[in-house]
């Protein structure tokens, strides 16, 4: 679900996609608003989240709160409990986009 | 003379110029992505008014001869924004805005209640379960309040888009 305003979180997933779908989940645990920008399968189809986020695999947060443009959704779920879970750290800021095998199509 | 009746769509229930039109929200496909959308929303974005355009689904000549013209005649830059209204799945938009260099956006509502609710709404025969929108267009201010309308009245027909362009306020 997502919020007819513009909320500070625009999550760039894919139909279906395990890994995009995990995210939703935290958000949702989180108690998050979130704008989600739906993509194609094809990854030449992903200049969008090329440009915003340097990479074409999804899922990719864009988080205004903070700054943070991140992808891989191991990384993504650390994230967004450490900013918004109970315990959380001082919110990070910059850009994160990690690599290796954090869980992304 | 084509020895044929033109099939009649008779009268539609649509909301007329200094009525307010109805509010949704569905996905807006552009050509990089979609995403949920409201009319009140879009219509509220900058100057000008809100074109709102529906057309049977993309893939019939009906869609294409509409989207043609309208690209032919610039009217993404002569409107506060134009946006189709389609039966289409968002990936089926993507594709045709892909395909036709088409530069509006469509909000995709497969279960073609926007239709229903703007009174535009066409049940297909023989294409059964299928209802799609009949070709109209409605221009709209930030406040949704209807400034200029036009519906087909047959199956097919097209408007004369210099008087629909009269009657629609594009510059």
């Amino acid at each position: 679900m997502s919020d007819p305003a513009d909320p500070p979180i625009t999550f760039y997933r894919l139909q279906a996609c395990p890994f995009c779908e995990r995210v939703t989940r935290t958000l949702q645990e989180l108690g998050l608003e979130y704008r989600s920008r739906f993509v194609e399968p094809l990854h030449s189809k992903r200049d969008v989240v090329k440009r915003v986020a340097g990479v074409r695999t999804v899922p990719v947060i864009v988080d205004e709160n903070t700054g943070v443009t991140m992808a891989e959704s191991a990384n993504i779920v650390d994230y967004l409990e450490s900013t918004y879970g109970d315990g959380a750290t001082d919110a990070e800021t910059g850009t994160a986009v990690a690599s290796g095998d954090g869980g992304a199509e | 003379m084509l020895e044929f009746d033109v099939v009649e769509l008779g009268e539609a229930n649509h909301p007329e110029p200094g009525d307010e039109a109805a509010e949704f929200t569905r996905p807006l496909v552009n050509d990089e992505f979609w995403e949920d959308r409201s009319l009140s929303e879009l219509s509220s974005e900058g100057d000008g008014p809100t074109i709102l355009v529906f057309t049977p689904m993309l893939g019939s000549f009906v869609g294409k001869y509409v989207w043609d013209e309208l690209r032919d005649r610039g009217w993404d830059d002569r409107a506060g924004r134009v946006v189709g209204v389609t039966i289409s799945t968002p990936y089926a938009v993507k594709r045709f805005l892909e395909d036709e260099a088409c530069p509006f956006p469509f909000f995709s509502d497969p279960a073609n209640a926007v239709a229903e609710a703007y009174g535009v709404d066409h049940e297909l025969d023989d294409m059964e379960g299928i209802s799609e929108p009949r070709p109209a267009f409605f221009a709209l201010d930030s406040d949704l309040q209807v400034q200029g309308a036009w519906v087909a009245r047959e199956w097919p027909e097209f408007p004369d888009y210099d008087d629909l362009e009269d009657e629609l306020g594009l510059e």
